[in-house]
């Protein structure tokens, strides 16, 4: 009989399942729950993608493209970058069009770690930088950002985790889970600590449409970093396209040289279909992002605020689609207060260490829903803390 | 404005508080801006959306189209207003196309608004002809989904 535990990888073995699949499950087993859980858009992907698709289809266009994708559509996304953070890439050779930023992720990890580095990761964030870096041999360093500092990486801090085996660093804004971002003079703090360094960066800017009140600011487009930089993206969240599967890395040319192998290999190509669609999102597309922001904005608002007056203290958060709110007067855990709440009121939210240590005493609660869904969850979460505080 | 108009287009009873939290902007504010909406004659009134099938299931919603002469000083003004008057009547509407007017009716069973067409509307001089369409299900009323809201099938919790 096949010995599995020698068999399978110790590395993965060792990869601790995601930790919300406990909430999940629980969630599903019961009746009535509703759901602040989840991390993509409520929207519908704007029509004219979907008819392009149908289209698309319909002409039989299910071929594989080329390895890094389109060449129309890498035109449309220098385009788009370009107009976006000023920042150019070459069409030819710096883009790469991935399936879904998850696959860009762990390209650019791949590529550029190796056993024994070090990778620094902004704390609270998305789940997946760190096994993926520790898949790769990599020891991950946890740059824990906090609510006093508006949850942004501050210089110091960042200065405080370098060694001399520091490779790479994650840097995840407009950050999941907190809605933090950072600004243009926050990244020129971070460039003055990177620029006489060899440390790459994997700039995370999946929610970069979603910003409000202020534009989205790259590092690539600080003086100096776009030579170390490898930007991920995509359309999952600005185009309400998750299911697509598609997003994309813009990187200088070594860089991309080197991802586009192991794209190759493993990949072959992104989703043919998709990829046609994308264009048309990109052609057409760019009032329904305004369309969607501004209705992100106004759930936003309205929960930072019923958070706020409930008494969990929620840092007013300027991107993505996510409030972060403290739990730490409630004298629960993440973890009791989200199994309490989804049992007592049944209402899933994610506790805010599935994000990483530094993230417990937070819960992220997804806007992704309508503002009637938001009322009903406030009123229970309210009903909730109600009732703990006349037992104690 | 425009888009407190959206808010309350989709949910009237909102409070000022809400919308206030929501739009950025004071409660005073909200209440100054849908002060001057009513006063500006913009907002005429705030309704509930009623599923009928589901308060009264013997009730009939009936939309009809009428042929009218217009009169020679008024029109089509002084029919318009007439019909408009009648309880039974929900909307009046003057219309582009192959008729002319077109008259929303709630009725408690079918018997009375063929009472009422047959009696009320076609019995008026400058109506030449009248066309009733029995609704037989509302999917969707002002916006709002009726019937058949699509089910969340985004998973409970992902990252």
């Amino acid at each position: 009989m096949i010995d599995y535990e020698k068999v399978l990888n110790g590395r993965i073995k060792s990869t601790k399942p995601s930790g919300i699949r406990k909430y999940f499950d629980m969630a599903e087993t019961m009746e009535g729950v509703i759901s602040l859980g989840v991390g993509e858009p409520d929207f519908k992907t704007p029509w004219v993608v979907r008819q392009e698709a149908v289209n698309i289809l319909d002409k039989g266009k299910t071929n594989y493209t080329a390895n890094s994708g389109l060449l129309e559509l890498r035109k449309e996304i220098a385009l788009y970058l370009k107009n976006k953070i000023d920042t150019d890439y070459d069409p030819k050779n710096e883009i790469i069009v991935t399936v879904g930023g998850s696959e860009a992720i762990d390209l650019a990890i791949r590529c550029i770690v190796e056993p024994g580095d070090e990778v620094l990761v902004c704390e609270p964030s998305f789940v997946c930088y760190k096994p993926i870096a520790e898949l790769s041999g990599a020891k991950v360093v946890s740059l824990e950002t906090r609510a006093e500092d508006d949850f942004r990486l501050t210089a110091e801090a960042l200065k405080e985790k370098i060694s001399d085996r520091t490779k790479l660093l994650i840097l995840p804004f407009p950050n999941n889970p907190t809605g933090a971002i950072m600004t243009r003079k926050d990244l020129e703090e971070i460039a003055e600590v990177l620029k006489d360094t060899n440390i790459a960066v994997i700039s995370d800017e999946i929610y970069s449409e979603l910003t409000y009140g202020e534009k989205h600011c790259s590092l690539a487009q600080i003086e100096g970093m776009r030579e170390r930089t490898v930007i991920v993206d995509g359309f999952s969240k600005a185009f309400a396209m998750t299911g697509w599967r598609l997003g994309f890395l813009a990187a200088p040319k070594p860089i991309t040289e080197q991802m586009l192998k192991l794209h190759q290999y493993a990949i072959m190509s992104s989703p043919t279909v998709s990829q046609y669609a994308a264009i048309t999102a990109l052609r057409q597309c760019s009032a329904d992002i305004v369309k969607m922001r501004d209705e992100y904005n106004m759930r936003r608002r309205y929960l930072v605020d019923a958070f706020n007056r409930m008494g969990l203290e929620c840092f007013t958060p300027k991107g993505a689609f996510y409030v972060f709110p403290s739990i730490k007067s409630t004298g629960l855990t993440s973890e009791e207060f989200c199994e309490k709440l989804i049992l007592e009121k049944r209402v899933a939210v994610v506790p805010g260490n599935a994000f990483g240590d530094c993230g417990e005493g937070y819960i992220r609660v997804s806007y992704a829903y309508s503002i009637a869904h938001l009322k009903e969850a406030i009123k229970r979460i309210g009903e909730f803390l109600e009732e703990r505080n006349k037992v104690s | 404005m425009e888009k407190l108009i959206k808010l309350l287009r989709q949910n009237a009873r909102l409070s000022n508080e809400e919308l206030a939290v929501m739009l950025g902007v004071s409660a005073d504010e909200v209440k100054e801006m849908i002060a001057k909406l009513e006063a500006d004659g913009i907002i005429k009134g705030y309704s509930a959306i009623i599923d009928e099938s589901e308060y009264d299931p013997n009730s009939v919603f009936a939309m009809i189209e009428l042929g009218v002469t217009p009169q020679s000083q008024s029109g089509y003004e002084d029919i318009a207003r007439q019909i408009a008057s009648y309880d039974e009547v929900a909307s009046v509407r003057l219309m582009s196309g192959t008729y002319d007017i077109l008259v929303e009716v709630i009725g408690a069973n079918i018997r009375e608004v063929s009472h009422f067409v047959s009696q009320r509307l076609a019995t008026i001089d400058a109506v030449q002809s009248t066309a009733t369409h029995f609704v037989l299900k509302a999917y969707k009323d002002n916006g709002i989904i009726i019937d058949g809201e699509e089910k969340d099938e985004r998973s409970w919790i992902c990252p």
